[in-house]
Order: C-alpha cells, then structure tokens, then sequence
C-alpha cells in the first residue's frame, strides 16, 4: 500500500468507513429534520438575542449613559466583550491555516466548525465597536471616504482605527477562507439534493463546482496561501486589539508584552470554546467516529500549551510592574495593588480559571475526559472574560490621580447586550450546524485511508505477513 | 468514425492513479477528471502543469501594500499634514511605525481576495453556475475518467482492463 503511517499515531476516524460513509454521517443532519432539542436550544438563543437587540436598541435610543460606565472608566463591559470575542474566534483561523501550515491531519474534522465559530464571533464581536459609539450613526466615519468636508480624513495614528482595518479585514478573510473549503462540500449536497428547492440552494452556493482535476491542483495552493496569509493575519489582528492598550499610556496597559500574551490568551480561549462546541456537537450530531478523545486530547495540549504562556505573561507583568520602580505599577494588573484592592476578587478568579483549573489538563485523565473537558473549557472562558475585565476596568478604576478613583457597577443593560450576543451567536451556529456540513468532508477523505481505523489495522497486518 | 465521450468509473483512488499511468502508456489522451476529493500526485499523473495563482497573490499583495503606502502617505502626510498628539508628520517616514499595521492588514487583504477571486474566475465558478460534473457520485466516492476519442473500443477495453467499474459512451454534444 503507498499509504503509510506510523502506527504509533492513533487513528483519527473510528471504524470501518468508506468514502461513502464520510458522506452519508455528514449529509445526515442537513437532510433530516431538526428534533425536539434543536428547536429548544435554538428558541432559548432567539429569544435571548432578541432581549439583547432591545438592550442595543435601548442604548443607542437613549444614551451610552445607560450603561455602568463612568468619567474614569469609560471602557468596561463594552471592550471586554469585544475583546473577548475576538479573542475566541482565533481558534477557528488558528485550527484551520496554522495547523494546515503544520500538516497536522487532526485539524480536518474540527476545522469547518472551528472558522464558523470564528465568523460568528467575529460578528459578535464587531457589534461592539459600533455600539459603544455615542453617536453609531456617524460610524462611517471611520472610513476614509472622499467626501464634502475638503476630504477629510482619518486619522491613521489611533489603534482604533487599525481596529477597524485588523477587525473588517480578519472577519473577510475568514469569510473566504471557510467559504472556499465549502465549495467541494456544499456540491456534495447539491449532488445528492433530493428536494428541488435545497439542490437549487446548494447549486447557488457551490457555484458549479465540480471537482476537475486542474481545480482541485488551484484549491489546494488557494487554501495553502490562504493559510500561509491566515496565519499572520490572525496574530496581527488580537496584535492590533492589543494596541487598544498597549499604546496608552495608563499604567498597566502600556506594556509591551501585550501582543503576544493577548493572541496567547486568544488562542487558549478559543479553543477552549472550540472544546464547549465540540463535545456537545460530536453527541448531538452522532459524529463520535470523527471528533474522538484524540481530537479533544489535542486540543487540550493547545490548552496547556498557550495557559502556560499566559501564564508565565502574568508572572511576567507582576515582575516588571515591582522592578520598574514605578509606583504607579503597584496599582496595576497582576501587582499586589490588584490582588488585595478593591476588585481582588476579579483578579483571583482569573487566577483561578486560567491558572489553577487548566492545570489540571496536566493530567493525561483529565485531558483524556469528556466531561472534564467540557467543564474545563467553559472555566476557561469564564477566566479570560475575567482578564480582559481586569486589565480594562482595574487598570482604570485606580489612576494617576487619586481623585479620580471610582468603581465600576455594570447596569442591566451591559448585562443584557452581553448575553444578547451570547444568544446571537448560537443563534447563527445552531442554523449553521442544521444546514451547514459540519466536516469538511473533501479533506476528511483525503486521510481516510492514511487515519482511518480499519485501514490502520489492515497495514498492521500486512506488516504482519511481509515478517513471515 | 465519429468522436465520442468515453466515461469510466471507478471505485477507488489507487485504481484511478494506477489507470492514469497506464493510459499515459498506451497513448490515450485523457480530458478531465472529476474527484470527490483532491487525490495526491494526480496532477503530476496526468501531467498539468503547476499552477501559477500563488504567484498572482503575490502581486495583490505588492498591490495592497502600495495602497497603504500611498493612502497613508497622502491622507496624513501630504492632504493635511496636521499634529495629532505630538506626532511629526513632516514626511511618511518619520511616522512610519503608525502605518504599518495598515499596511499589513491591507497587504493580506488584497493577496486573499484578489487571489480567491481569481480563482473562481479562472475554474468559471459563481453563484447559479451549471454543474460540472458529468455525475453526481463524482463528488461522493466515484472517480470519473471522461476521455473523447473516435476508437472506442480500444478505450473501452483500457477502462475495463484498469479496474473501472462502469463504462458508459456519450455523444459529444449531450456531453
């Protein structure tokens, strides 16, 4: 057989499979009816988005003043959300083009839903931005757009505006990015389409694909390059949000080891919400043989992997915050100011959540679980929202002048616009997982034969038979 | 004799790379071939040539970063040189650092697009297009060798002798 792999790697699709059992278990949830539990799980996420929408359209009717935010801390609940769902989208570009840069075949059964999870976080996230404006209406301005003032431009100097340029040019790229791995797929189910109405739907959307020779040879250098550019783009642009504080000059924020710690704590989010995803995905959608523990454990080495960086940038922080000899550095982020101040119990959760329990994913029994997984992963999320809280609102709510100093309560209405987003993004992700194929089969059947279960067994036993 | 479209099927990649080579053999020119999935060496096998929309994302990405260059340069440097917080804006290069994540984001964002764009355009795909495929099961698990010649049954026998599982003959036009 030409396929050959180390039989040391485990297999990464269980069971006896053919090309057409690839098709058949991912065609299978778009082409039967949603159950009992979809229609639930989706009624709770329109409902609550819906709230959310009030909450927006509350703010933006009657004045950013409705929210908890104050002169001193005019950032809070607005930019952590924003920056926590950035944050979670990296997984799904950091699944699909750094680990296609690293050939690791593992990604393929994850990768569709990771970057579906990446563009509804995207989306979340860029609501932000928008609506913390005073006046949203005047958004446009941010683009440089000819126009009747003698042209008057923006400003490229302010990191908000590289926001915008990071932010619209990450959600895009991504768009294609998936959109493209989804042509092949969607004309599987264009082919197999029995309804007119969903083969005229997917016939629009794989636009003819199918599948020439000489198109396959483009795909696979689009998605390489593709890759090859996702790959920068995805640490410049948490980089760039980065920028939001590193180049201020509050204490606490402006501190050079923001851009990489930030993309590290975006990583070790996203995946972590790729983990929440996945292990109910792979039980509701009967797709055990695809996403198996080795998936997940994997995962949870990226988990570790990038905990661990955060936290050596905590420990870094807490450093240079005492060596400075600044005093204003004592008040900071991670300083022994924030670990006994006002908001101590903030800064102890996220030692909690991102230190303490994802250190548990040390352990092989643990990485090696469902369950823990799942409740590890989402004490994950709890933790990074509750960093990027803490650089954001600790760091403002104590500043240079003491008579400026205030805490920040958040109303009902930053509460609700952030469980709105909640609502909308698994709003757009449970319509996805209905009419979406949730594995890119194309690239799937690429490794069966190298991956698959009973082809692996079947290689042990030629090897058995050349030794005799 | 008349010129007709020759498909065969078959069932497995190995058996379809394996018929590739030996087709090359005998001389038998092959039209396309249409695969549920990208199969490894099968362009090498039927001898395309490598393809050059990489070499284009790198132009659109030289293209974005002389968009950036010159929007940066024009709009804080030349339109309306003003002071913005102490930055000098007296020439593009003294506040050069600003720009660059500009210029990155629109680099990658020209090199992605134009390239992806290309690509459709160069393999005619867009949205309500007809498609390509001469059978459905080519995008689930069958592998189909379409070939046009006038001596079909000198092809017929090569498909059958190489494994294919189906052979069906086609006039052109219906094709």
């Amino acid at each position: 057989m030409s396929h050959y792999e180390s039989q040391v790697r485990e297999p990464l699709i269980i069971g006896h499979k053919t090309y057409h059992d690839i098709t058949e278990d991912i065609a299978r949830p778009i082409e039967n009816k949603s159950g009992k539990l979809w229609w639930f799980a989706f009624s709770i996420a329109l409902v609550t988005f819906l709230y959310g929408l009030g909450c927006i359209a509350y703010t933006i009717g009657t004045g950013i003043g409705v929210w908890g935010i104050n002169r001193t801390i005019g950032w809070a609940w607005d930019i952590t959300n924003f920056v926590w769902w950035v944050g979670i989208g990296h997984a799904g570009t950091l699944i699909s083009a750094v680990l296609l840069l690293f050939r690791q075949k593992w990604r393929m059964s994850i990768n569709r839903s990771a970057e579906a999870m990446t563009i509804f976080a995207v989306v979340q996230a860029a609501l932000f931005p928008v609506i913390h404006m005073g006046r949203p209406w005047v958004g446009y301005w941010v683009f440089p757009v000819p126009n009747n003032f003698g042209s008057f431009w923006v400003n490229f100097n302010s990191p908000l505006l590289w926001d915008v340029f990071a932010i619209s040019t990450y959600f895009s790229v991504s768009v294609v990015f998936w959109y493209m791995g989804l042509i092949p797929d969607f004309a599987m189910i264009r082919d197999r389409a029995k309804k007119p109405f969903s083969k005229k739907i997917y016939g629009i959307l794989s636009m003819g694909w199918g599948g020439k020779a000489k198109h396959w040879q483009r795909h696979e250098e689009l998605s390489l390059v593709l890759a090859g550019l996702c790959t920068p783009l995805v640490f410049s642009v948490h980089t760039i949000v980065s920028f939001d504080f590193a180049t201020s000059v509050i204490k606490g924020w402006h501190s050079t080891v923001y851009p990489p710690y930030f993309v590290a704590g975006a990583i070790f989010s996203g995946f972590a919400m790729v983990q929440t995803l996945l292990s109910v995905m792979r039980k509701v959608m009967h797709l055990e043989d695809y996403i198996t523990r080795q998936h997940i454990e994997l995962m949870n080495i990226v988990i570790v992997v990038t905990g661990g960086m955060v936290a050596v940038a905590y420990l870094t922080e807490f450093w240079v915050g005492w060596y400075s000899g600044s005093r204003y550095e004592d008040f900071t982020y991670f300083s022994p100011g924030a670990a006994v101040g006002p908001y101590w119990w903030a800064f102890w959760a996220l030692i909690i959540c991102n230190v303490l329990v994802p250190g548990l994913l040390w352990i092989r029994k643990v990485r090696r679980s469902f369950f823990w997984t799942f409740v590890i992963s989402i004490v994950v999320n709890t933790g990074m929202w509750f960093e990027r809280f803490d650089i954001i609102v600790i760091n403002l709510s104590r500043d240079y002048i003491p008579s400026g100093w205030t805490m920040f309560m958040p109303t009902f209405v930053d509460v609700g616009i952030f469980i709105g987003t909640n609502g909308f993004f698994f709003v757009l992700f449970l319509l996805y997982a209905r009419t979406f194929p949730a594995i890119a089969q194309a690239e799937l059947k690429t490794i069966l034969k190298s991956s698959g279960e009973s082809y692996k067994k079947h290689h042990t036993e030629d090897d058995h038979h050349h030794e005799h | 004799m008349s010129t007709k479209t020759i498909y065969g099927i078959y069932g497995d990649d190995e058996d379809l790379l394996k018929a590739v080579r030996s087709f090359n053999k005998e001389g038998i020119a092959i039209k396309e071939i249409y695969t549920p999935f990208p199969v490894h060496g099968l362009d090498k096998a039927m001898g395309l040539k490598k393809t050059r929309i990489s070499d284009m994302a790198f132009f659109y990405g030289l293209y974005g970063t002389t968009l950036a260059t010159t929007m940066t340069w024009f709009m804080m440097n030349h339109d309306w040189p003003q002071d913005i917080g102490g930055k000098p804006s007296f020439s593009w290069l003294e506040n050069m650092p600003a720009f660059v994540p500009i210029m990155f984001e629109l680099t990658v964002f020209c090199a992605a697009h134009l390239m992806s764009l290309t690509f459709l355009v160069r393999n005619k795909l867009y949205p309500g297009a007809k498609a390509q495929n001469p059978d459905p099961r080519t995008t689930d698990d069958k592998f189909l060798m379409e070939i046009e010649s006038s001596d079909i049954d000198k092809v017929k026998e090569a498909f059958i002798n190489t494994g294919a599982e189906e052979v069906t003959v086609r006039d052109l036009n219906i094709a």
